[in-house]
């Protein structure tokens, strides 16, 4: 219960206001179509470098939690998911919406976000410590096969191509190695000045993740997107609560598939909210009803995606492995401050840990307070052209990527990469493996190296990496989850081949 | 998506690939090479695999590049260029964000660009949205941004 002993710290006056300012902030961007969380946080990093660290993971938790909540104002309003966790929600809240129930849907989706939000942070507070302590049997060759598990995991489940999702992992990790080498200073794939101290990951985050939306946002031309939004009049709170509890099913199975699909690396709060969804759908006594602005299918998504955020990062405080790309961002703005998470975070920076966890519980309740209040103004805010967001978030962008180090050499690499990456993905490559290549390279290498040192003095390298009981299961998950992957894919591809046949 | 979408990306990939195979394989000191040396056999086999269905044609994922989508995204694109790798370094960052947020919302507001009504109002925009980018990264931050020929 160590995490008590931090709860004055969220409430500090200057930790408050961040609290305040990442949450509202959220709730609006989040609002915005084609402004990913992921995104959203990333162009954030940039604006903690002058707080401590504490207060910058603050900020940026709280973007987090709240973009993922705020993504249902325009999935419910506008019929156009906020971001792909909001996709469920669209099936039944923009009904809701049609039939005159919008503020009902909206006031569901935030109360079951809090619901969900919390007992996903509940989870993270009372695993990580217990997984801490187990990550200290973590010997180099456990962590360099930690760090490819991280890789192949969400370059396999998270593209639709596991081949391209494995090469986009590798490409991530190639990336990583370009600069000086830690421990021979010798130079490693420098072929521009720009890249002499290496990719910066901050800039690499940026382009990556901000680029590819700006060049989207122009591939659109001049298009009126033409939105319609529904306004929404003044509903009773109560009536609201009463009705989420009420459905408590579909909250539970919301709240606890969430929970799951969080802590499995790779899998991200799009397929939480599809997965808690579907199954609400068939575990109720209304299946009929869904579809047709059904509030259970409101409850049960919005639990879901908001429950998967504080669980998707226990393999990050824990293990220092990022399950998502958000994760992955986290774990940048982790980084600029000095402190790398892993078993030793809550031994070593107590504070900063516990603060953050904590600013994530209650981020979740002023999520829900300030979601129910600034939904109108964030349903605004997302109809601005996608001219005037793909201008900002550019411009922030370069901003971002050049307060790294006062250096334009970074922000080639942010530009150089958000290019690539965008054209990338347009054939079937994912940002988010190449990401966690970039970020678990560095770790896979330290401990490749530190396991080769160890191996020649030892049993040799086949014995120090291919045996013990924790190599094997590490190797077995990496295996099994590109095996699966595999299958998956030729059993859908042999599914569209029979379907085209039938045509 | 055509066959040499496919091909094209992946040959490049691929090239990039052996690349770095090359140099991986070729450089001294061995040790420093170490990694990416198992990264680039592995980088090189499944570019080889991408590359090899694309020839065979069995490459199915992605939604490749339609002449629409170039069309729409060439001038953004190239003006966005000229501000990353020109313009924030030759004018300053906050002159030519100033003038790439007006360019790039001239080109791709949906509003006739016929009526002086909307140049008012992009020009409003623009103002607006320098205005509190330069409070907030300035004035408020501090931040240190290029400033060379004007601000």
């Amino acid at each position: 219960m160590e995490f008590i002993y931090y709860f004055g710290d969220v409430f500090a006056p200057m930790s408050f206001m961040l609290l305040l300012i990442g949450t509202v902030g959220g709730l609006i961007l989040g609002a915005t179509p084609g402004l990913s969380p992921t995104m959203a946080v990333a162009l954030l990093i940039p604006f903690t470098f002058q707080l401590e660290a504490a207060q910058g993971l603050i900020l940026l938790g709280a973007a987090y939690t709240s973009t993922v909540a705020g993504g249902a104002v325009s999935a419910i309003l506008l019929k156009i998911p906020g971001a792909p966790a909001n996709i469920a929600t669209t099936l039944d809240g923009h009904e809701m919406a049609r039939r005159g129930k919008g503020a009902r849907a909206l006031q569901l989706s935030f109360l079951a976000s809090a619901v969900g939000g919390v007992i996903g942070v509940l989870l993270l507070i009372f695993l990580t410590p217990v997984l801490s302590q187990w990550a200290l049997a973590f010997g180099p060759s456990h962590l360099f096969w930690l760090a490819i598990l991280g890789v192949t995991i969400i370059g396999s489940l998270e593209s639709r191509s596991v081949v391209k999702g494995l090469l986009s992992g590798c490409i991530g990790m190639w990336l990583a190695t370009i600069g000086f080498d830690d421990i021979m200073g010798a130079q490693r794939f420098i072929f521009h000045p720009a890249l002499g101290g290496g990719v910066n990951i901050i800039a690499a985050l940026i382009g990556i993740f901000a680029i590819p939306q700006v060049l989207n946002m122009f591939a659109k031309g001049r298009n009126d997107p033409n939105v319609e939004v529904i306004h929404v009049q003044k509903s009773p709170l109560r009536e609201a609560v009463v009705e989420l509890f009420s459905k408590s099913r579909a909250l539970v199975i919301g709240t606890v598939t969430g929970s799951f699909i969080g802590l499995i690396p790779g899998v991200g709060g799009q397929i939480a909210g599809l997965v808690a969804y579907d199954q609400s759908r068939k575990m109720s006594s209304t299946p009929e009803k869904f579809g047709t602005g059904h509030s259970e299918g409101v409850i049960a998504a919005e639990a879901a995606n908001n429950a998967m955020v504080g669980p998707s990062l226990v393999p990050l405080l824990t293990l220092s492995i990022p399950g998502s790309p958000t994760a992955a961002v986290l774990l940048g703005g982790l980084l600029i401050h000095g402190i790398f998470p892993g078993s030793d975070l809550f031994d070593n920076y107590p504070d900063v840990a516990w603060t953050f966890i904590n600013s994530m519980l209650v981020g979740q309740i002023l999520m829900c307070i300030f979601g129910l209040y600034v939904a109108g103004l964030a349903a605004r805010v997302a109809q601005v052209p996608q001219s005037v967001m793909a201008a900002i978030v550019l411009g922030l962008a370069v901003y971002g990527s050049y307060s790294v180090q006062s250096s334009m050499g970074d922000v080639y690499v942010m530009a150089s990469l958000g290019i690539m990456m965008f054209f990338l993905e347009k054939f079937g490559y994912s940002a988010a493996p190449l990401v966690l290549g970039l970020i678990l390279g560095p770790i896979a290498e330290a401990n490749f190296i530190q396991g080769t040192m160890i191996a020649d003095a030892g049993d040799g390298r086949m014995g120090y990496f291919f045996t013990g009981t924790l190599n094997i299961v590490l190797i077995a998950i990496v295996v099994l989850s590109v095996a699966y992957s595999a299958f998956m894919e030729l059993r859908a591809r042999r599914q569209m081949q029979q379907t085209e046949a039938l045509a | 998506m055509s066959r040499i979408q496919h091909i094209l990306p992946s040959g490049l990939i691929l090239a990039v690939g052996i690349w770095v195979a090359w140099i991986s394989f070729t450089r001294e000191p061995a040790g420093a090479f170490l990694f990416p040396r198992l990264i680039s056999a592995a980088f090189v086999a499944l570019a080889a695999w991408t590359f090899g269905k694309a020839v065979l044609g069995k490459s199915r994922v992605g939604t490749g590049l339609s002449a629409e989508l170039v069309r729409n995204l060439l001038p953004g694109l190239i003006v966005a260029g000229i501000y990353i790798f020109w313009a924030a370094q030759a004018l300053g960052f906050y002159t030519a964000t100033t003038i790439t947020f007006f360019v790039l919302l001239s080109l791709y507001d949906p509003a006739p660009h016929g009526q002086p009504s909307t140049w008012v109002k992009r020009a409003i925009i623009t103002a607006g949205y320098m205005a509190v980018m330069y409070g907030l990264f300035a004035l408020l931050l501090k931040a240190y941004t290029p400033r060379e020929i004007l601000f």
